[in-house]
């Protein structure tokens, strides 16, 4: 039983797992985590994998948006960058599927600084705007540089090998995909013990007075359009590699939307809210899919509601939880955590 | 030798002059105070000296090195403290948070060591928990509060949290805006007391803006007095609460 | 150079009819500084409603349209008073997500009731092409932006002259003020919803009269920011003119560069120039910087 917490030194309480509780069930998670391919069918382990590319791009994002306050509507046209470049380097050139992690994840923070260069002159809604305009222009290049971009028939890969293991299968996938997913959360966590990320929330909070401080906005502000873009990069070319092609139809607007809708469902400013709701916004989709197929076993012409019922699911969400919940699913979590902590003793 | 030295400061926006001429220089380890009515240009020539306004003419020397084409980011780094008159802090970190915040520019984690957080950068935060802790937290007794979220602070405490990042940046001047506004006398004792240890412990030099009268003629060393921008006198605290032109600024003038 | 010419002219008439539809994201935006995402989603249940209201009612557009009007401002009000009201004081990716939010929301719930397929509107004016000298203007494309002209001229004046509109200058002023004059601000955020939605489902019916509506309709709306970054966010004669130059500048593009690139510049071309602007100068066109304080 859990009855307190005491720390007596203060390298004990900068310790990146604080407690045993704590080591104890990222313990289980993780064994979870491993033992989730062998005992999940085809579909769910399609998902999961899905999901986890999902993760990474929304770790991403909020390290961007949540935390660094800079607004992104082109966050799916860097990871149509990342997903090109991955593309390009693979099936043109024969690079190494490892080195073309790197090489996405790098290309997206070369676009990510560029779009984000201007971000020091602007704010709010202006640099949303302008990202805007970053994702129509992108997606127009997707499209219209067919020499390079195949267009909209896109481009088809290689197997992607590491170390000579061919991810000829999900379930060979899903241990890259999981690494990934540890490492970049990992690392999006760690930031956030160091004057780096402490400088992105204070550039949020208040950026005027960040500066009288002594941060340098247009260095805080690119590093955290790098590190967003470069995340989804690599997210890109897990995603093209995953699916063997890339098409600009996987990148739209709408993408955008959505992995801003998953921030904010899980928690603006929260590592744990982007997975919570890189999650949440995969499942919440699939499962109307079921609910209408089910549904149509009275009603025969319920699956061709599909696409608006998703839409409107969608929309209630973001408002719903902007106007209920604005802390998201992590708030909720950690409301849950904090009853269960001390319970039954909480008093 | 001065250390801090503001020569001609004129600053207008649009057709307004806010500052008009100031010049004044500040002698190491003194408190500085400014004082004159709301819109004399107070918080505009702090904001001078930060960095965040640019003078339309004139120039301000920390010393006796020019920082005119310095940013606010590089002035700070270079030892400018600074506290605000509407509290600052950051709503999204705690206390602990803000505090390190300050000592920002004192770091050295890059980008690549933050992501991976190994040896030097988690060595450098267990040493900055260490000296806040001991130099910061403990000198202005909020260890009960560290872990705190700022928002749910009263408003005298956050003026404290706000001065424990100001110091965390281990200041050469402290530019305070007004410490004590808003304080009860309890709280106003307090904050002068810091002030005048901060002064005392580690002879930073501290330029305040203050409207608490008493205050400023308790522990200031010398005192500037501005209105509408132009300087209507500057000395120690005897010598200005004598001098005519503040007495009619601040009086009124006499009819006769 | 008659290409030219009447390239820029059928552009220009487009853009007048932006400038309506720019016109109901700026009266939001002006009163309440919601940028308002969801202006393409009115203006197609707009046209949507007026479509039903012809075609299934059988209703004369001299009784459609008041009926748009009177839906509109519902919806507009609706959606204030039920959703943007909780809103006040949220930060800026807040309030503009929830504005995406409702976009999708209205997007979906139309395809739901109107499905997906185009519907062409029934003929609302004289059929006949207009020319003038070697240009031939489409009939609905001329006639239609009279009307929107009519419609800006009458929300500027309104604007101007009575009293709801001098207390919506008042208000979008100096909210503090506004509401120290004995202005009831709350329920200014409610009528300017209200007028926001009423102009972007005009600027639908006349849309839809030109190339019919489906629920994709509003994207269009997305046209809005170049717009209001050439006109500046905030201005109503600024959504003219920026609506009439974007008309024109994307006229000229896809006439003369779409054919190079097999589509697609046409709606490019705007987004490119707002963010040359956008370079350099961060605040828009004729948007004002603000003076920071401390």
């Amino acid at each position: 039983m859990h009855i307190g917490d005491y720390r007596v030194t203060y390298a004990s309480d900068e310790a990146v797992f604080v407690n045993a509780t704590s080591r104890f069930w990222l313990g289980i998670l993780f064994i979870f985590l491993l033992t989730f391919p062998f005992l999940a069918g085809d579909y769910l382990l399609f998902m999961a994998n899905v999901t986890g590319i999902t993760i990474i791009g929304a770790v991403g994002l909020n390290i961007l948006t949540g935390f660094a306050g800079q607004i992104s509507l082109g966050h799916a046209a860097f990871i149509g960058v990342g997903g090109y470049t991955a593309a390009i380097f693979s099936s043109r050139f024969d690079i190494p599927f490892l080195l073309c992690l790197l090489l996405s994840g790098i290309m997206a923070a070369l676009f990510g600084i560029i779009v984000g260069g201007p971000s020091l002159r602007l704010k709010g809604l202006y640099l949303g705007i302008a990202t805007l305009a970053a994702q129509l222009i992108l997606e127009f290049v997707f499209v219209h540089w067919e020499s390079v971009t195949g267009g909209i028939r896109g481009i088809n890969l290689p197997t992607p090998k590491v170390f000579g293991i061919a991810l000829d299968n999900d379930f060979k996938f899903y241990f890259v995909i999981l690494t990934l997913v540890i490492l970049c959360v990992t690392a999006a966590r760690n930031l956030f013990r160091t004057r780096v990320g402490r400088a992105f929330i204070a550039i949020r909070d208040r950026d005027i007075s960040a500066e009288l401080m002594g941060i340098n906005l247009l260095q805080y502000k690119t590093y955290a359009f790098a590190i967003s873009s470069f995340m989804a990069g690599v997210a890109g070319c897990l995603y093209v590699n995953f699916l063997k092609t890339v098409t600009p139809e996987y990148f739209p607007l709408l993408e955008s939307v959505r992995y801003l809708a998953m921030i904010i469902v899980g928690g603006l400013g929260s590592i744990l809210g982007a997975i919570f709701g890189a999650i949440f916004m995969t499942f919440v989709p699939e499962m109307i899919k079921s609910l209408l197929g089910l549904l149509g076993a009275i009603f025969p012409t319920a699956m061709s509601f599909l696409f608006p019922f998703q839409q409107v699911i969608f929309g209630l969400l973001i408002v719903g939880f902007l106007v209920f919940e604005p802390h998201g699913l992590a708030e909720i979590w950690y409301r849950i955590k904090n009853y269960f902590r001390l319970w039954p003793f909480e008093h | 030798m001065s250390i801090l030295s503001i020569e001609d400061v004129s600053l207008s926006f649009g057709g307004l002059e806010v500052l008009s001429d100031v010049s004044f220089s500040v002698e190491p380890g003194e408190i500085f105070a400014i004082i004159g009515p709301n819109g004399a240009g107070k918080t505009s020539i702090l904001n001078v000296i930060s960095g965040f306004y640019r003078p339309t003419k004139g120039s301000v020397a920390f010393n006796n090195k020019n920082m005119d084409r310095l940013s606010a980011d590089k002035r700070a780094a270079l030892g400018l403290g600074r506290t605000f008159q509407n509290i600052a802090l950051y709503h999204g970190m705690s206390v602990l948070d803000n505090i390190k915040l300050g000592a920002h520019s004192l770091l050295n984690t890059g980008l690549f060591s933050a992501l991976f957080y190994w040896g030097a950068a988690h060595k450098e935060e267990i040493r900055l928990r260490k000296e806040i802790e001991e130099e910061v937290i403990d000198f202005l007794e909020i260890e009960s509060i560290r872990k705190k979220p700022v928002g749910s602070l009263a408003y005298g405490l956050q003026k404290r949290v706000e001065l424990a990042r100001a110091l965390a940046m281990r200041p050469k001047i402290l530019l305070m805006d007004e410490p004590v506004a808003g304080m009860n006398a309890e709280e106003t004792e307090d904050m002068a007391r810091f002030i005048l240890d901060i002064k005392e412990e580690h002879n930073t030099t501290i330029v305040l803006i203050e409207h608490d009268m008493k205050m400023i003629m308790d522990i200031s060393d010398r005192v500037l007095v501005l209105n509408f921008g132009h300087t209507l006198a500057c000395g120690t605290p005897l010598e200005v609460q004598k001098h005519p032109r503040v007495i009619e600024a601040y009086l009124g003038q006499k009819k006769g | 150079m008659d290409i030219f010419l009447q390239l820029i002219v059928s552009g220009f008439l487009v853009g007048g009819i932006y400038a309506l539809i720019a016109l109901g994201f700026v009266l939001i935006y002006k009163a309440t500084n919601i940028i308002n995402f969801a202006t393409g989603e009115f203006m197609m249940i707009g046209a949507y409603i007026f479509y039903s209201l012809s075609v299934y009612l059988k209703l004369s557009p001299f009784i459609g349209i008041p009926l748009v009007i009177v839906a509109a401002a519902l919806l507009g009000a609706l959606v204030e008073r039920l959703i943007l009201r909780h809103m006040l004081g949220q930060p800026n990716i807040s309030i503009i997500m929830v504005t995406i939010g409702l976009s999708s929301i209205l997007l979906g719930i139309a395809e739901i009731i109107w499905g997906s397929s185009f519907r062409s509107f029934p003929a609302l004016f004289p059929r006949k092409a207009i020319i003038i000298g070697e240009i031939v203007l489409r009939s609905n494309l001329f006639y239609g932006f009279v009307t929107a002209m009519v419609v800006v001229v009458v929300f500027l004046l309104v604007f101007k002259y009575a009293k709801v509109g001098v207390a919506m200058r008042a208000t979008a002023n100096d909210q503090i003020a506004a509401f120290s004059m004995g202005i009831n601000v709350k329920s200014m955020f409610t009528i300017s919803w209200a007028f926001g939605a009423i102009a972007a489902s005009l600027g639908g019916i006349i849309i839809g009269n030109i190339g019919g509506v489906q629920p994709t309709l509003g994207h269009i709306g997305l046209k809005i920011f170049p717009i209001v970054i050439l006109g500046g966010l905030d201005s109503i004669m600024g959504a003219v003119i920026g609506g009439l130059l974007v008309g024109i500048l994307e006229n000229l593009a896809g006439g003369y560069l779409d054919p190079y690139f097999h589509g697609g510049v046409k709606d490019l071309a705007p987004f490119v120039v707002l963010i040359i602007i956008l370079l350099i100068k961060p605040y828009g066109l004729f948007g004002t910087k603000e003076i920071e304080r401390l």
